[in-house]
């Protein structure tokens, strides 16, 4: 029920958010930010209450929620999380509070309806998360479109509609693609089985025949590779979170990426795991392309934001990467980075957000010298900016260090080529401190440094990133038994390959895994 | 004819009944209010004689008509969608000078006409619905002749066009009484049965039914009437033309196409899928270069009829179940479009332009909100009936392995998307003059809208009910 709970406080903060929106225009915020901080605290004390995080018996749900909804259909309203949602939720709920600050004095106009869409995208992002019926699923994936749509266009900067348009189109159409292979895995289920139904535990066992298998995968993997996205579908990217408030770019690095990413982890690989592994080498070289090219158009920007949003695309190549490495340790990578990425770009978002709430621009030709007037943020950007390039002691170096080992399992070569990436990171996030932060100081009369918001937005946010950076073992452990159930069709292949188990994870996992007695998701 | 004969064909004495008072009262005194409450009890009692659940049916009330679950399910919709556009017309009637009273009885044959398409198991009650709905469809797309300049040409238009349709069809079912010397469906569908090999010449009879067919549903290539009559039509009767006319014609559909087992000619379901991927993209891509809302929702609805002949062909255990929930879901969705179109026009005036609708929210929330969650059904959003019928559509296609229909589905859906959203951008685009801004206006109408809404949202989210009621109905 708490899982019912946990979307419900958010989709009601929202209607009432909109509702107070008509009688005062300073309580909308306050209600979302209310309605936020109560599901993050809702979630915090479910987190805490696991006897042992992360330690519960793969095949088992940490909660789970299972009423039916159109029996009809065979779909049902199965809420559940594991380790992985738990993850995901928590940084779903850390930047919904966030966002929420970050908007406080942001947005001046229709400031009801504004936060009736942040709360609706949250909710949809927290129902994806825990989405256990196909049907429930993509219902949520389409909840969470249309607020982001209203978000982008109607509080946008000046671009704003043709980025709304399009990002709306393209995941729209990807959206598609997977619903039509969502209902042809619910007819072939239930005709050999005789049972309709869109329960995920039960469609994990589903026989297909291999070329079915593969055209069913592409088209799940459609939505999660334009969402995620990959070269050459982040087309729709750069756009929106240029044009997108800066909560909305937030969310959309923070979350709404890492709902592709999920969604390949906990519906592509489990459910047709001998597609996957043909369509592997491809998927790997989409990844480094993106690493790749994503990190090349970054440096090209002119536009800050822009630069921001590119070098999104080239983290997520970390993900696709290591996502069809099929092994624990790029898992655990994997993991991570959505975590830290999602916070380490969250905050460099924030940041040119508060410099163009500043100087009103974002072109970097326009900025230079702004450390002697504004040090504090000036230091707050040079952190996330090497957090970004991958700087040990910080997030994102331990899960791309943690992808690049598990990938060098399965490819050395396209590892090698991912590595580079690295090299390309440092040179655009230097390029961010330089150019903006360093140099000669620009004629602008009025700079204040972050104010008390900004450093309560950035406070929780430098810690994560440390915290990540210094000890994962939380998260590994959270992560472990969901990863290895999804690992569990390739339990045999890794050992072939001559890594022995213990090694997993290095000295970072906590827990020595055992993978025979593991068992599929399903069979609980 | 039986007294049960009469309680079972009440619904069609009471429109039929009622249209004759009307003239009469009429003829002793003009007065809008008046015709307009005697119409609305009539719809309503046959509303509800619709609804009473009939322990005697299915039943054959003559050889031309069947009153069983499924016509009576059809009547209660056509029935309900016509109370709704004559609440919707008379507020948009009131001010404007013409002489209104006859409108009401044209609507009410309408309705008439179109609950006996769907209770129809003859050629002859078939025909017969189809004109009465017809010419009493004439008449009120030309209704506004003295206020609107292209209300006169839509008629027209409308009159020709249907006109020809009704010659393709009366001639395609005079080639299959020729071979199969039978007028009933039934009787058809035995004399196919027992046929060794068909004749050219009743394939061609059903080809030319279909094409007739095809014309009153406005399927790509018959759909060149659509956007000029939804255009030129009055905002209700546009309403009238896309849900009650649609309505009893795709329930004749529906039944004579399995009665006769049309399933068995593939040629005929190649016409159809033709039509079906024709109307589909044809109607989503003609809709993007249009400027006037009405003419987008008159080509959207060539579109939506595609996606509705998808399920039909199907031709599964599903078919007409997804294709009445579909229709349910259109219903309630394009009757709130149009009320909203009808809601904001003016006198003399209708909001038809993309102009007329910018920055609508910021004037008039509660109006745009009611707009939106429309578009949203049109496009098949989550949280909306047009995404549970496009759910069960695309459910009933992937049963029978339609999978080239169902990509171009998906495909021209995308392309819809796009003027949806153009409609609900321009009416989220800030206003210029903030100052214009019009308070809230709480009407009648309003409300109807409202509840409307409240239904478009209920069925995408709680749609049991509602399929239960049509399986037991319709399908079972």
């Amino acid at each position: 029920m708490i899982l019912v709970w946990l979307i419900t406080i958010l989709m009601g903060g929202g209607l009432l958010a909109w509702g107070a929106g008509f009688i005062n225009r300073s309580w909308p915020r306050w209600i979302a930010l209310a309605a936020t901080l109560a599901s993050f605290s809702l979630f915090l004390a479910f987190a805490f209450s696991v006897p042992g995080i992360g330690l519960g018996q793969p095949g088992d749900w940490l909660a789970e929620y299972n009423a039916p909804w159109i029996p009809a259909f065979g779909v049902q309203f199965h809420l559940a999380m594991d380790g992985l949602s738990l993850l995901l939720l928590g940084l779903t709920f850390i930047t919904g509070v966030l966002a929420v600050l970050v908007s406080w004095t942001q947005i001046r106009e229709r400031v009801g309806f504004y936060y009736f869409n942040l709360m609706w995208i949250l909710a949809g992002i927290a129902g994806v998360f825990l989405a256990l019926d196909l049907f429930l699923f993509y219902f949520f994936w389409e909840v969470m479109l249309v607020p982001m749509y209203f978000l982008i266009g109607i509080w946008g900067y000046e671009n704003r509609i043709y980025a709304a348009y399009k990002f709306f189109l393209f995941t729209q159409a990807s959206g598609l693609l997977m619903f039509l292979a969502i209902l042809a895995l619910y007819f072939i289920h239930g005709k050999t089985t005789g049972n309709f139904t869109f329960d995920y535990p039960e469609l994990l066992g589903a026989e297909l025949p291999t070329r079915t298998a593969f055209w069913l995968m592409l088209g799940f993997l459609a939505a999660f590779v334009v969402k995620l996205p990959a070269v050459p579908f982040h087309n729709w990217l750069p756009d929106a979170h240029t044009e997108a408030p800066t909560a909305g770019s937030v969310i959309l690095a923070g979350l709404l990426l890492k709902t592709g990413a999920y969604g390949i982890l906990r519906f592509v690989i489990p459910l047709f795991p001998e597609a996957a592994r043909d369509f592997a080498p491809t998927a790997m070289a989409l990844g480094v392309l993106s690493i790749l090219y994503g990190a090349k158009l970054a440096f090209a920007q002119t536009d800050l934001k822009r630069l921001v949003a590119y070098t999104s695309v080239s983290h997520m190549g970390f993900v696709l990467l290591g996502a069809f490495a099929f092994n624990i340790i790029a898992y655990q990578g994997v993991v991570i980075q959505l975590l830290a990425h999602g916070i380490s770009t969250g905050a460099l978002f924030i940041i040119v957000g508060c410099i163009q709430e500043r100087i009103h621009t974002r072109d970097i030709g326009q900025m230079g010298g702004f450390w002697q007037k504004m040090p504090g943020m000036g230091a707050t950007a040079l952190l996330f900016a090497l957090a970004s390039l991958g700087l040990p002691g910080l997030g994102n170096f331990v899960a791309e260090f943690l992808t690049l080992l598990g990938a060098w399992q399965a490819s050395i070569l396209w590892t090698a080529l991912a590595a580079l990436g690295l090299i390309f990171s440092a040179v655009y996030s230097l390029r961010i401190v330089q150019r903006v932060f360093h140099g000669a100081p620009m004629a602008k009369p009025n700079l204040p440094d972050l104010n008390v918001r900004e450093w309560l937005i950035m406070a929780p946010m430098i810690l994560l990133i440390f915290w990540l950076g210094l000890y994962p073992g939380p998260v590994l452990n959270s992560a472990d038994a969901p990863l290895r159930n999804i690992l569990a069709p390739f339990a045999k292949e890794e050992s072939s390959i001559g890594i022995a188990p213990e090694e997993d994870g290095l000295s970072l996992s906590l827990q020595k895994p055992e993978t025979e007695k593991r068992k599929v998701i399903n069979s609980k | 004819m039986s007294s049960e004969d009469f309680r079972s064909l009440l619904p069609l004495l009471i429109l039929a009944a009622a249209s004759i008072l009307l003239l009469v009262v009429i003829a002793v005194r003009r007065d809008h209010r008046l015709v307009y409450y005697l119409t609305v009890a009539a719809l309503a009692a046959a509303l509800a004689a619709s609804l009473i659940p009939v322990e005697y049916s299915p039943r054959t009330a003559s050889p031309l008509l069947v009153i069983d679950g499924f016509s009576l399910f059809y009547s209660a919709l056509l029935n309900a969608a016509g109370l709704i556009v004559v609440v919707l017309s008379y507020t948009y009637l009131r001010p404007l000078r013409e002489q209104m009273e006859e409108y009401y009885v044209l609507i009410l044959l309408a309705v008439l006409g179109s609950v006996i398409l769907a209770a129809s198991r003859h050629f002859a009650s078939f025909f017969l619905g189809l004109e009465l709905l017809s010419v009493s469809l004439y008449t009120l797309v030309g209704y506004m002749v003295r206020s609107r300049d292209r209300s006169m040409e839509a008629g027209l238009k409308y009159l020709i066009l249907a006109a020809a349709a009704a010659a393709f069809l009366l001639f395609g079912m005079a080639l299959v009484f020729y071979e199969a010397g039978q007028l009933g469906f039934s009787g058809i569908g035995k004399y196919l049965a027992e046929a060794e090999a068909l004749s050219l010449l009743i394939i061609t009879g059903f080809g030319l039914i279909i094409i007739g067919i095809g014309f009153k549903l406005a399927l790509a290539p018959f759909h060149m009437w659509a956007a000029d009559v939804y255009e030129g039509a009055p905002a209700p009767v546009s309403a009238l033309v896309a849900t009650v006319s649609k309505g009893g014609v795709v329930a004749v559909l529906l039944r004579f196409y399995s009665e006769v087992d049309g399933y068995q000619f593939p040629v005929l379901a190649l016409l159809f899928s033709i039509f079906a991927a024709a109307s589909m993209l044809g109607g989503n891509l003609l809709a993007l270069l249009q400027d006037n809302v009405k003419r987008i929702l008159g080509y959207s609805s060539i579109a939506h009829l595609g996606y509705l002949i998808v399920a039909f062909l199907s031709g599964g255990a599903m078919a007409a179940g997804a294709a009445t929930f579909y229709l349910v879901a259109y219903f309630i969705t394009i009757l709130v479009a149009f009320g909203v179109v009808a809601h904001l026009s003016s006198g003399e005036q209708e909001a038809e332009k993309l102009e007329d609708y910018r920055s609508l929210f910021w004037r008039r929330p509660g109006t745009a909100v009611v707009f939106t969650a429309a578009l949203l059904s049109l496009a098949g959003i989550p949280l909306t009936a047009g995404f549970i019928g496009k759910f069960y559509i695309a459910a009933a296609g992937a049963q029978e392995g339609l999978w080239v229909l169902l990509f171009i589905l998906a495909a021209s859906s995308v392309i819809g998307l796009y003027y949806y959203l153009r409609i609900i951008m321009a009416m989220f685009a800030s206003a210029k003059d903030p100052a214009q801004r019009i308070a809230p206006l709480f009407s009648g109408v309003g409300l109807l809208l409202v509840i409307l809404t409240v239904a478009l949202v209920w069925l995408g989210v709680f749609p049991q009910a509602m399929l239960d009621m049509i399986n037991e109905w319709v399908a079972g």
